[in-house]
């Protein structure tokens, strides 16, 4: 038998459920027993959203017929799960936003939590669009530690 | 709306971050509608580690 050091892959799972807190206050967001509420919202090109992004802004926030500030929420019917030494989560639905017309180029969308303060979760990109009274979808990967879309490998 | 008058016109592309597909109908050179379907490939992921002491 050896000793190896890691960071053990039940924490990076316990990590997306908010098990931990190191802090001297205890669990601070968490006391119900619910999933927070989480949503996607989408931003004009010349936005500027990044790592350094800390929460949902309605600035650079795409506009236009049947577009809601603030975006959709997403479905995450999954727990995280792991597999090898990798956590990992992906929203169980397709994000859709129908019927919209965003003729401003969008290209990122940040997932966010509606239930801690619209703090960020993550920011994704891709290739400059517009919509026309047509419906703009985001299709997930599939939900496993090689394509999820949140990994803590 | 006389549909025959619709000019359908689509699109896709492919790269290592998303697979996209759209399509577009065009009424006497006005885009009246125009859909996109966007298949993200590319996860974000964080890299947990143990620093050594």
């Amino acid at each position: 038998m050896a000793n190896t050091q890691a960071m053990t892959t039940s924490f990076k799972v316990d990590l997306l459920n908010a098990v931990h807190a190191f802090n001297a206050t205890g669990i601070p967001a968490h006391t119900a027993s619910t999933a927070d509420t989480f949503k996607a919202a989408l931003y004009i090109t010349t936005a500027t959203m990044n790592a350094t992004t800390t929460a949902y802004s309605a600035t650079n926030e795409v506009s236009g017929t049947g577009y809601t500030a603030g975006g959709v929420v997403v479905t995450f019917g999954t727990a995280p799960n792991s597999s090898g030494t990798t956590s990992f989560l992906t929203p169980s639905a397709s994000i859709t936003y129908t019927t919209v017309t965003l003729s401003t180029s969008f290209d990122a969308m940040l997932l966010y939590n509606t239930t801690q303060s619209n703090k960020s979760v993550a920011v994704y990109t891709f290739t400059a669009q517009t919509v026309a009274a047509g419906t703009f979808s985001l299709t997930m990967p599939t939900n496993d530690a090689t394509t999820g879309l949140l990994r803590i490998a | 709306m006389d549909e025959s008058l619709l000019e359908k016109r689509e699109g896709s592309l492919d790269n290592d971050n998303e697979t996209t597909t759209w399509v577009e109908y065009w009424l006497e050179g006005e885009l009246v509608h125009r859909s996109v379907h966007v298949q993200l490939k590319r996860a974000v992921v964080s890299f947990g580690e143990t620093a050594e002491f």
